[in-house]
This record gives C-alpha cells, sequence and structure tokens, in this order.
C-alpha cells in the first residue's frame, strides 16, 4: 500500500501536528546509513522490521535475524489441531520482507548482545551492528516450573505453545488416543503468552474428541482460579461438550501438580491420574536473549510505553510477548500493535520523521466450536507508568449462532490481515 | 448482542421530549407513493411481491438487516445484521439519505435523498407494507426525521495524510492491505467523505459492531479526517 497522492495539509490539521511531540534528530554512529537489528521474526519483530522498511524508505537499513526459515504462527495452531485449518496455511515465509522491503534477513541464533559496543553475536560466528536493536523473541519456559518436566520431556508431553512441529506432535497424539481415554493439560500461571490460548485450545481438542472418540475425558490442572473469557467457554463446554470436560482451578489444587512423563501419569493435588495425552504449559518468561542482554527484571523486559524502548538502555525495544507493559495482554495482537509503536520511535530518533503519540488496541478471537467465534478486546493508550487499558469490549454469553458465526468469520479476516502486516 | 435499537430508541425520547409533536404521522404516504417510482424498478411491496434486483420490501420496519431468505446481500449489510442492526425508521432514514455511508459495499446503486421530507414521505408509504410499526415513531417528522449528516464543519477538515498513515497501521492488523474482503470489510480507496460519515456512525452507536465503535470511539476529528484523507488514496 502506498501514498499515490498528497494531501495539502489545510489548516484544520494543525489540530493534529500539535499534539505530536517534536524528536530530536540522531544521527548515526559512525558514518553510513543507521542501521536497526531486530532479532526475532515473530508477530512483533516481522511488523516492527517491515514497518521501518517500509516507512524509512531506504534511510535505514534493517536486519531481521529468526532462525526458522517457516514462522508457524501460534494464532491459529489450535484450529489448526482441529482440522480448521491446514499447517501450510500456517506457515509463513521471510522471502517478501527481503525481496519487496530491501530487509536483510538472516537465519541464524542471535546469542550475545554488547550493549556498550552495541553488537550482537550470532550463533553462525558473525557479529552485527547497530544505531538501534529490537527485540522481539518471545517467550522461553521457566525452568522447574512444572515438576517432573522439562525440555526434554516435550516429545512425550508437549507444550505446542510453540507451533509448528510442536502442534503436529499434540494434534497426533490426541487422534491416536484409545477409545474413553485420558486427555490432561496443565495450565501456565498468569502472565502468559494468550490469555484464552490454553482455553481455545481445550475447545479443539474437545471438538476432535466429541466427533472421534466421544467416551474420551479431559482434565485441565490450572494454578488459576479464573482465566480469560472464562463465562464464555465454560457456557460454551457445557453446550457442546457436555460433561467431557473437567477444570480443576487454583482453589481446588489445580496448582499443586507433579507429571511423570515415563509413566504418563499427572499428580493433582496428591491425586495420582493415569493419562493418554499431557499438554504441559509451563510458567512462561521473556525469551533467554532477554536475560543475556541483561535487560530483564524478574521474568520479564521492562519499557517505556511510549516507544516500546527498555528501561534499561534506551537503545533497545524490546516488543511483544518478552515486555513487561502494562495492561496489554500477551498476543500477536499486542505485539504488532506495539511494533507500530516501536517503529515508528525508532524512524524518528534515526531519521528525525515525526513522533506521534502512541496508540495501542487487542482483540483476541477464541473458537469454541464449528462456526462459535468469541472475542475479547480492548484499546489502551501509553502513561509514563504503563500502557494503560482505556476501553473495551467482550463477547456475550447466549448471542445468536448467527452473530457467532460472524465472529468467527471475523478472526479468518483478521488472520489474513494481520500476516500481511506481518510478512508484507 | 448488541442491540443498536436501543441507541435508535434512546434517541428518538430523548429528542420527542425536546421537541412538540406537530402531527401524528412520521410523513405524507401520498407523496412518497409518488416517489416510490424511483425504487420500484428494483424493489416491490404489497401483495405477492419477491424479491428483483433488490429484496422485497414487505416488513421492512423491525426485519434484520440482510436478513431476507433467498435475496444475496452485500457482505457488508449481511454483516451488520449479523451484528444486530434491526430496520427501524432512524436507521432506514440514514440509510436512503446515503446507502454507501451507511454500508459501503451495498448492492443498492442509490445515490442517496438528502431532502428529509422527502424521506420521511417515501417511510411512510413504506410503513403500510409492514405489519408491526411499533418501532416507528409516531410524533413529528422533526422528532423522527433527525439530523444524521454530520456537522458540515467536522467534514471540511483537511485532514494530514501523514498523521492518518500512522494510525492507519492500527487498521492494518485486521482490515486488509490488499483491500480484499472476507470476513473483514476492505478499507482501501474509500472515498475520504463516506470514510467520515460511517466513523461518525460508529462513534456515535448508530452501526453496530463493537470493535468499530470502540476504536473510533477514541479517535478525535482530526484523526478520523487525517486516516480519511490516507485510506481515499491508498492503493
Ligand atoms: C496456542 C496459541 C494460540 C494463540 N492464539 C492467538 C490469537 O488467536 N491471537 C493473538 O493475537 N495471539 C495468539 N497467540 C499469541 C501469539 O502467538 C504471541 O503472543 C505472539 O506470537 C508474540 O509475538 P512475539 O513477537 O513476542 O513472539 P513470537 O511470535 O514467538 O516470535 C519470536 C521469534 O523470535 C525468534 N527468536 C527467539 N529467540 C531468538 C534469538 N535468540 N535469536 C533470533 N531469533 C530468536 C523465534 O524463533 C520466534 O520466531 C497464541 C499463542 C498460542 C501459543
Amino acid at each position: 500500500m502506498k501514498l499515490n497522492r498528497r494531501l495539502f495539509m489545510g489548516g484544520a490539521a494543525a489540530g493534529a501536528a500539535a499534539t505530536t511531540l517534536s524528536a530530536p534528530m540522531v544521527h548515526a554512529a559512525g558514518h553510513g546509513k543507521p542501521k536497526v537489528v531486530v532479532i526475532g521474526g515473530g508477530a512483533g519483530g516481522a511488523t516492527a522490521a517491515r514497518y521501518i522498511a517500509k516507512d524509512s524508505k531506504g534511510e535505514i537499513e534493517v536486519t531481521l535475524v529468526e532462525p526458522t526459515r517457516s514462522y508457524y504462527t501460534c494464532f491459529f495452531s489450535n484450529l489448526y489441531m482441529a482440522g480448521f485449518t491446514e499447517l501450510g496455511s500456517i506457515a509463513h515465509s521471510y522471502g517478501k520482507l527481503a525481496s519487496e522491503y530491501g530487509i536483510n534477513v538472516v537465519h541464524d541464533w542471535a546469542i550475545d548482545i554488547n550493549r556498550e559496543a552495541r553488537t550482537v553475536s550470532l550463533a553462525g560466528g558473525a557479529m552485527l551492528n547497530y544505531d538501534r536493536l529490537v527485540l522481539s523473541p518471545g517467550i522461553d519456559f521457566v525452568d522447574g516450573a512444572v515438576e517432573g518436566w522439562d525440555i526434554s520431556h516435550q516429545n512425550a508431553m508437549p507444550h505446542a505453545y510453540k507451533a509448528g512441529s510442536q502442534s503436529e506432535l499434540l494434534k497426533a497424539q490426541v487422534e491416536a488416543m484409545p477409545e474413553g481415554g485420558t486427555f490432561a493439560m496443565v495450565a501456565p500461571p498468569n502472565p502468559f503468552r494468550c490469555p484464552p490460548g490454553p482455553y481455545e485450545r481445550i475447545s479443539m481438542i474437545a471438538h476432535i474428541l466429541k466427533e472421534k472418540n466421544p467416551t474420551a475425558k479431559i482434565i485441565i490442572a490450572d494454578p488459576k482460579e479464573k482465566f480469560s473469557k472464562m463465562a464464555l467457554f465454560q457456557d460454551g463446554w457445557s453446550r457442546h461438550y457436555d460433561g467431557m470436560i473437567d477444570w480443576i482451578g487454583g482453589d481446588f489444587g489445580g496448582g499443586n501438580v507433579s507429571v511423570n512423563p515415563h509413566d504418563m501419569t499427572v499428580t493433582i493435588d496428591g491425586e495420582e491420574n493415569k493419562v493418554d495425552v499431557c499438554n504441559v504449559i509451563p510458567a512462561m518468561k521473556a525469551g533467554k536473549i532477554c536475560d543475556m542482554a541483561g535487560i530483564t527484571e524478574g521474568n520479564w523486559a521492562p519499557v517505556n510505553p511510549h516507544t516500546m524502548q527498555s528501561r534499561v538502555d534506551e537503545n533497545i525495544h524490546v516488543l511483544g510477548d518478552a515486555s513487561s507493559q502494562g495492561d496489554m495482554p500477551k498476543s500477536g495482537f499486542s505485539a504488532n500493535s506495539q511494533a507500530k509503536v516501536a517503529a515508528m520511535a525508532v524512524r524518528s530518533a534515526l531519521t528525525g520523521s515525526k513522533l506521534f503519540p502512541a496508540k495501542f488496541t487487542n482483540t483476541c478471537w477464541s473458537l469454541i466450536d464449528t462456526n462459535d467465534g468469541v472475542k475479547v478486546g480492548a484499546s489502551y493508550e501509553a502513561t509514563d507508568e504503563k500502557i494503560a487499558k482505556v476501553d473495551g469490549f467482550i463477547s456475550k454469553v447466549g448471542e445468536d449462532a448467527e452473530l457467532r458465526q460472524a465472529t468467527y468469520e471475523e478472526s479468518v479476516g483478521w488472520y489474513a490481515g494481520i500476516t500481511s502486516d506481518m510478512f508484507g | 448482542m448488541f442491540r443498536i435499537r436501543n441507541a435508535a430508541i434512546g434517541l428518538t425520547v430523548a429528542l420527542c421530549a425536546a421537541t412538540p409533536s406537530f402531527s401524528n404521522e412520521i410523513g405524507n404516504a401520498a407523496e412518497g407513493e409518488k416517489l416510490w417510482k424511483e425504487c420500484k424498478s428494483c424493489h416491490a411491496v404489497g401483495k405477492d411481491a419477491k424479491n428483483r434486483v433488490g429484496p422485497h420490501l414487505n416488513g421492512i420496519f423491525g426485519r434484520r438487516a440482510g436478513a431476507e431468505e433467498g435475496f444475496k446481500y452485500s457482505k457488508g449489510l449481511a454483516r451488520m445484521g449479523k451484528d444486530g442492526l434491526v430496520w427501524e425508521f432512524d436507521l432506514l432514514d440514514r440509510y436512503i439519505e446515503n446507502p454507501k455511508a451507511f454500508a459501503s459495499d451495498t448492492r443498492m446503486s442509490y445515490k442517496g435523498l438528502k431532502d428529509e421530507k422527502k424521506r420521511a414521505d417515501l417511510l411512510a408509504f413504506l410503513r403500510r407494507y409492514s405489519d408491526n410499526p411499533g418501532d416507528i415513531p409516531e410524533a413529528a417528522p422533526t422528532a423522527a426525521g433527525t439530523d444524521h449528516s454530520v456537522d458540515p464543519d467536522i467534514l471540511a477538515i483537511q485532514g494530514d495524510p501523514e498523521y492518518g498513515e500512522y494510525l492507519s497501521s492500527e487498521c492494518t492488523s485486521c482490515h486488509q492491505l490488499s483491500g480484499d474482503n472476507d470476513g473483514i470489510p476492505g478499507i482501501i480507496g474509500w472515498p475520504a467523505e463516506d470514510f467520515v460519515i460511517a466513523m461518525h456512525a460508529y462513534k456515535d452507536k448508530f452501526r453496530p459492531h463493537p470493535v468499530m465503535q470502540m476504536m473510533a470511539g477514541r479517535l478525535s476529528n482530526d484523526e478520523i479526517a487525517a486516516l480519511a484523507a490516507y485510506f481515499e488514496v491508498a492503493e
């Protein structure tokens, strides 16, 4: 999309201009074009790289570091498991970012960041210089969060919380469950990536089981006493999957869990359950590279809400799941929204372009069963302290089938929209 | 479900209270019948009326938008119906005034009827073919025919397309860059005035859809103008 005609800026537009902040021009260190390195080509990183490259019109050199050649979106990966979409449809390549936007896409891991020298070291041995660094590495799991589980058990007990082979694995395991078998989920504590994600997943697993294995059971051990869109999910579960799902919340010992991947048992509040499939979603923290960069406080990297700059180092912007910013949920929509604010701030700092006030939005759609979609969303603004919620909405229990179907169709439209906003 | 009905009734009631009532009719149905001639090439009413180029309009008052069985509506109108829009006087009045501003992709190729009195006449005529005129205001035409057009001062604002381009990045999280229209309407190349009218219709909750009411609700007049200036020429 481009502008093919510039409009004359009349007097009335001065109102808009007046609300913008003026930014000091900061020139690149050394000579040549200013350089931006983006680590992580997901919802936050791909969007940021694309917007910086697109809007700076060649004035900024953008390098994107991402180890995988195909990005599988976590969004819609639950729908993939239940057969609502193909694996191929949730995979995206970085080809357009390179060919149409001139982004230098490097398929490698960042393994070290030297904030003094402003360099990034890659696993392959190369080193990149930056004037601004954008970090959007997503999440990693907290070591020892679920007793008995570590990453070496992710085949026996998949997390499927990074999409791709893990999603395929979990789908295959569910489809191979013995008749009347048991599926267990160990749900994560707050805050975590995609608050409705585990519960949409339960809905999709129940959808598969209802068709293929209707006497199977689902148990969820959850450390939380309530969860996102809880009333909507519970209403949907009782309408579509009556009697199949047993949710054990924090107040009933759902947080007191250990697993044994060899025997396939899950012990919840002292009671051992033999299960056929176990989806362990451990507690989360910012992608490890944030720790290595020394910009985390606790599990997450705190940021300045106006620009998404790290509170520790103003040459680094942190986006998406890895950041701690205030009221926004950790979602692909949020990461995409934050990326645009960061892209504007980066351009402004490096080329002196206009800095407009930050605005953020999020909407999370979830599918409960065929054509039964729900959504929750909010808009946000930047305060000095945090990204603060301004206004919001949520689907209601008892909506008619047509509206639920329209909501689902809308989510399909959104998927096409956000992925083209990320990858061009 | 979001009920536009409440918003519309609330407005009408408020206006009724403020305005003395002059007549018991919403318009002159006989005059409306003359105007109907223009509609007749596409729409039918009365006994045995069938869907033609446009849907038949028997029972249009109180009918859900985009819901007449067997008629293929534009995605926009069908979506509004699903979002809960029910045709009542105020909404029909807005729609006839400027169909494209109300539902951008409507298949009704009618430029709109600017004259408020004529709209009231036409609707008074159509009302005869609705069994359940419960939602039709019985008060003075002035009360019923609220002024829907956006304040000319707001329409006159020259938007800053550069600001619009930045703001548009909020829109493109959902609305596709290609202008494609599946599940979520395309908005690329939307005429600026229609854009402004539509955003204000969300802002004052005439158009249903909670996400758009929220998005438009926090946009200032200048921001709406900026977005309109940008999207009009975006491709
Ligand atoms: C099951 C599920 C369903 C979901 N559904 C939705 C939904 O419907 N809507 C929604 O908005 N969100 C949804 N989400 C959440 C969404 O996927 C995440 O919030 C979003 O991907 C976060 O974006 P990000 O940029 O922070 O991280 P990611 O998108 O995870 O991207 C991080 C990238 O960084 C790369 N990386 C990590 N470390 C390094 C390193 N050291 N060097 C180089 N690269 C590195 C990774 O390979 C990865 O590609 C869902 C999540 C799950 C798990």
